[in-house]
């Protein structure tokens, strides 16, 4: 059996940031496992720019941003295995793996970093009624057979779903001479980010239809049509309100899940809320030298929070490696999310294993405007902070000090919450 | 010409096409979609009940209980998973007590073995999270679940192994008798000359039997719609769980299949159009009310997708089998609804041993009863996986990443014969695309090895049946500029 | 005098930002949270300008598509001339990020660049 101190799941931008922070950390056993026949994930298919503007202070393509980090990576000299899916991890962080020109193989870590992304959620999961002909793609999906592989999906198209990547295949599809005849979502807000509302609905005259689902699909051989009705507060479809979109393509972008059955398979605690392992200040999960960053902790909005967090992360993992992570009987912090605040990353605090700053990153559950996002340290609140407005496709974050928790003696719990005043 | 042509490769049609090639080299499947297992065997409960449920005296029953008993030897020989996993009909109030003894009076007649009525107590200790509305159960050990698809492909592949041969996008136009005796059957593209015939059409069994026979039959297509959980579920329900009929209908059921995962369905909903296989919300948020009654908390989140199924139902409400009136050496396997799964077996040897009969075969002595399934690389150990990869590395190249299905097995499915020539036809073979992600990852890869083992384009490359075109043009092409 | 309520594209934050016009002069922008707010929306009413990213054909490559975009905004009126000119443009692998696959697109003074790397086969 190969040993390394530090085995990464998956190379994506998460998993390539965590090893470069690692590297620079001061650890030379590293090891990187991708499933793909090339690095950087999901990036390689996000042709759009709107990457790096915090990382690189420019704005960049996917494929550029990961070329960035693909670079670096290089750079180091640091190891990975493509074509390698990960089919194992045991509690003791054995890592079983499979390609084609090791076979079936196993790998001793000292700690591994769970980068390993995220999924769309099909279309089985949304219950949507009706046939099932060809011609229903998840956006992601459909993203990659057009910008990858060069195919077309549909001349006329219809998307379920205001996540990001149903919004960027819009303008995608348009530009690529597609007719899209709107964007249907369900919540009466939009799950992607303003921006992409702007420059890829708005831009070219696309419909935004808040508060309507597909209720129905036709064409058993190839999608025909679909029809498109309103849904009332509980989002049950109010009869009356259908109306019919002939198309041949339709894309659902409802949403995307942490993958983690690997992480539940070796016992890894996940979140209710988040889909997403449960980590401590450290990035850590419940087991012992496994951390997780990047999606499979939680969905961000932007890769570059993913390379800031997963940068945590490859130096935490160091940190516990080469035995400097306290395991003292500190008691740890509850980080507890309410009142709009859906979930906290972190949910516990170790006070004496953080550093100076702490990055609590957070997503609210609906549309706020002129609120604030407000942290108690017990029952005192200790930061209040105005914002225009929170919605639930974007991430937001507030920073504790090390020091403002230290001076709490018999600090219990610590709330993020949102508050009209 | 073909000593019988069978004209349907649903699982009875595989069934009697299998038994048949233990007689005959010369046997033709004649199937009008793109591939075997795309009607009724794609869609249904995928268990083998016990047989209690039919009326005594009936095809159904004797079919079923015979069915039942064969299934052991057939997935045996023919290497298809299939788990004795036993069923549990729940009652919820205390007056169905009495349909309930019913039924394990009928079962009895109907020669079902081991069959028990339990209290809630016993019922709770086999199924734990049986609802708190059950008071008990007639439990049946012998019923089992099993690969529906699996089950025809093997049917299928052990016959053509034995020399019969299918022949896809066939859909049968008119059939006749000359005066020789020879039944003539065309189809859209050529005709076909036999000795006898075997009517496996499934919902269009009526269609063909009403042009050849005096005794006209009628069938109902029946839609069924389902849900399936994801493996995560997996635990949850551990017997396939019946539901006593109410005066509000006939209850659902909850099941777990032998791949993990868990099925809840069917409603039953008559309809006029053969081919309507589209789910309805109501029917959807039906299964799921329902299911409740019989098993409690349920991870219905873990819901992965849903289908629809359609049935055959014979106004009799029976099976119909054996050479139809007016119509020598035209032998019928029509009507064949529940429980035809689990009589599969028997009525494939039944009909087999009537046309044997009839055409005065004997059993051939090269006959093969084995077939082996794609192969499972998880079944291996690391050592024999590491020289299979060796070998064919193929097979450490996962394509499928939720059931971690490698390109090696992919490739299997398609070059066996009948072989795989759409998505859905790698999925069912392999489960690749079957998982939580529903194919998001994998259809690209797979639509890849398919166009390449194919030789045709990806635009060529269905989903399912002509016309199910996944991808249409290049970008680039011009056309859409 | 007028006034238009925007969102900005600058970054994926998109501050809402308010300008105050008089017959198409610039009286006030408010709301924006750093410099390219500001100068997102004073270009915005007056010249809003995009980036174009697509794909162009390669001959010859690892793969048949490689993705570009436009080295900078052009006017939001000539994307679907940008458009027009990428498909029917053409590369031979290999292709590496930064590659000018079309220079000056659509006489917009701004040339289409390749934003990933296709090894030549």
């Amino acid at each position: 059996m190969t040993a390394y101190d530090i085995v990464i799941i998956g190379g994506g931008p998460a998993g390539l940031s965590a090893a470069v922070s690692a590297y620079d950390s001061g650890c030379r056993s590293i090891l990187i496992l991708e499933r793909d026949a090339e690095l950087g994930g999901i990036l390689n298919q996000c042709i759009h720019s709107g990457f790096g503007l915090h990382t690189f202070k420019e704005e960049l393509t996917g494929p550029e941003y990961a070329a960035r980090y693909i670079g670096m990576v290089l750079e180091r000299g640091i190891e990975y295995k493509l074509n390698t899916m990960v089919m194992d991890i045991s509690p003791d962080r054995v890592v079983t793996a499979m390609n084609s020109e090791d076979g079936m193989f196993l790998i001793k870590a000292k700690a591994v970093i769970l980068a390993m992304g995220c999924r769309e959620r099909p279309r089985g999961a949304l219950n949507i009624p009706g046939y099932r002909p060809a011609g229903i793609f998840s956006a992601g999906t459909a993203q990659r057979l057009v910008n990858i592989e060069g195919y077309m999906v549909g001349k006329e198209v219809v998307i379920l779903g205001s996540g990001d990547i149903g919004l960027i295949m819009a303008r995608r599809m348009t530009l690529e001479g597609a007719k899209v005849k709107c964007v249907a979502e369900l919540m009466p807000y939009s799950g992607g980010l303003k921006r992409n509302i702007v420059q890829c609905l708005d831009d070219y005259g696309i419909p935004l239809l808040l508060s309507h689902t597909v209720v129905d699909i036709e064409g058993k051989e190839h999608i025909k049509a679909v029809t498109i009705a309103e849904v009332d507060e509980n989002r049950r479809p109010i009869e009356g309100t259908e109306r019919r979109y002939t198309c041949d393509a339709l894309l659902l972008s409802c949403g995307l899940v942490p993958e983690n059955e690997l992480s539940q398979s070796m016992g890894v605690g996940l979140s209710k809320v988040t889909n997403g392992p449960v980590v401590n200040e450290s990035l850590e999960t419940d087991i012992e030298g496994v951390f997780a960053c990047g999606n499979v902790l939680h969905v961000h909005d932007l890769v570059d929070f993913v390379s800031e967090e997963a940068k945590k992360a490859g130096e935490t993992a160091v940190k516990y490696v080469s035995g400097r992570i306290e395991r003292s009987d500190e008691t740890e912090i509850e980080l507890r999310a309410t009142f709009g605040v859906r979930y906290t990353v972190p949910s516990k605090i170790a006070v004496g294993r953080m550093d100076d700053t702490l990055t609590v990153r957070f997503r609210v559950g609906d549309v706020y405007k002129d609120s604030f996002v407000s942290v108690y340290f017990d029952d005192e609140r200790v930061i209040h902070q105005k914002k225009r407005v929170l919605a639930p496709g974007e991430m937001e974050q507030v920073v504790l000090k090390k020091a403002n928790l230290l001076s709490r003696e018999g600090l219990s719990t610590v709330t993020v919450r949102i508050e009209g005043e | 010409m073909y000593d019988v042509i069978i004209i349907g490769a649903g699982v009875i049609g595989c069934a009697v096409a299998r038994e048949m090639s233990r007689y005959s080299d010369r046997v033709l499947i004649l199937e009008k979609n793109e591939d075997v297992c795309t009607g009724t065997t794609k869609a249904n409960s995928a268990i083998i009940h016990s047989g209690y449920d039919a009326k005594n005296g009936t095809l159904k029953a004797k079919f079923n209980v015979k069915g039942n008993r064969m299934m052991d030897r057939i997935a045996y020989e023919l290497d298809v998973p299939f788990e004795r996993i036993g069923s549990l009909t729940v009652y919820t109030e205390e007056e169905q007590l009495v349909k309930l003894k019913e039924l394990y009076q009928r079962g009895m007649n109907n020669g079902v073995e081991g069959l028990r009525i339990l209290s809630r107590a016993e019922t709770e200790a086999l199924e734990p999270n049986i609802s708190d509305k059950v008071k008990g159960a007639l439990y049946a050990p012998t019923a089992g679940i099993i690969c529906p698809f699996k089950l025809c492909y093997a049917y299928a592949e052990n016959a053509c192994e034995n020399g019969a041969r299918f022949l896809m996008n066939q859909k049968v136009g008119n059939i006749f008798r000359s005066e020789d005796g020879l039944w003539h059957i065309a189809t859209e593209t050529d005709e076909f000359v036999a000795q006898a015939v075997v009517n496996a059409a499934g919902v269009y069994s009526d269609e063909l039997n009403n042009l050849v026979s005096s005794r006209k039959i009628r069938i109902t297509p029946r839609r069924g719609d389902y849900l399936l959980l994801d493996r995560a579920a997996k635990g949850h329900v551990r017997h396939t769980v019946f539901q006593m009929p109410t005066a509000l209908g006939k209850g659902v059921l909850v099941t777990p299949t032998v791949h993990g995962n868990t099925i809840i369905g069917p409603t039953a909903v008559d309809m006029i159009d053969k081919e309507n296989t589209a789910t309805t919300a109501e029917a959807l948020s039906e299964i799921l009310s329902k299911s409740s009654d019989s098993i409690k908390d349920l991870p219905t989140r873990q819901v992965i997708t849903s289908f629809a199924g359609i049935r055959a139902v014979e106004d009799q409400h029976d099976f119909i089998l054996g050479e139809a009136e007016g119509a020598s050496s035209f032998f019928n396997c029509a009507g064949i609804q529940s429980p035809g799964l689990s009589a599969a077996p028997a009525i494939g040897e039944y009909t087999a041993g009537l046309i044997r009969e009839k055409l005065s075969l004997s059993e051939k002595e090269n006959f093969n009863p084995y077939r082996k399934d794609i192969l499972d690389p998880s079944a291996l150990s690391l050592e024999e996986r590491n020289e299979l990869i060796r070998e064919n590395p193929a097979y450490g190249r996962i394509v499928c990443r939720c059931e971690s299905i490698s390109e090696g097995e992919i490739i299997d499915a398609i070059r066996r014969t009948p072989g795989a020539v759409s998505l859905d036809g790698v999925k069912r073979r392999v489960r690749a695309g079957m998982g939580r992600c529903q194919g998001g990852f994998c259809s690209p890869k797979v639509m890849e090895i398919l166009a390449r083992e194919r030789g045709c384009a990806l635009e060529e490359v269905n989903k399912s049946s002509e016309g199910s075109y996944i991808v249409r043009g290049r970008t680039k092409d011009g056309e859409n500029g | 005098m007028e006034k238009r309520e925007l969102t900005c594209i600058g970054c994926p934050l998109g501050c809402g930002i308010t300008v105050e016009l008089d017959e198409g002069e610039i009286l006030s922008v408010s709301g924006y949270t750093c410099k390219r707010g500001e100068i997102y929306a004073r270009k915005e009413v007056t010249n809003p300008t995009r980036n174009v990213t697509s794909t162009v054909r390669v001959t010859g490559g690892e793969r048949e598509r490689v993705s570009c975009k436009t080295r900078g905004d052009v006017p939001k009126a000539l994307i679907f001339s940008v458009m027009e000119e990428i498909n029917r443009a053409s590369v031979a692998a290999p292709v590496c990020i930064g590659d000018v696959l079309i220079g000056n697109v659509a006489g917009s003074g701004i040339d289409v660049v390749a934003t990933a790397n296709i090894k030549a086969v």
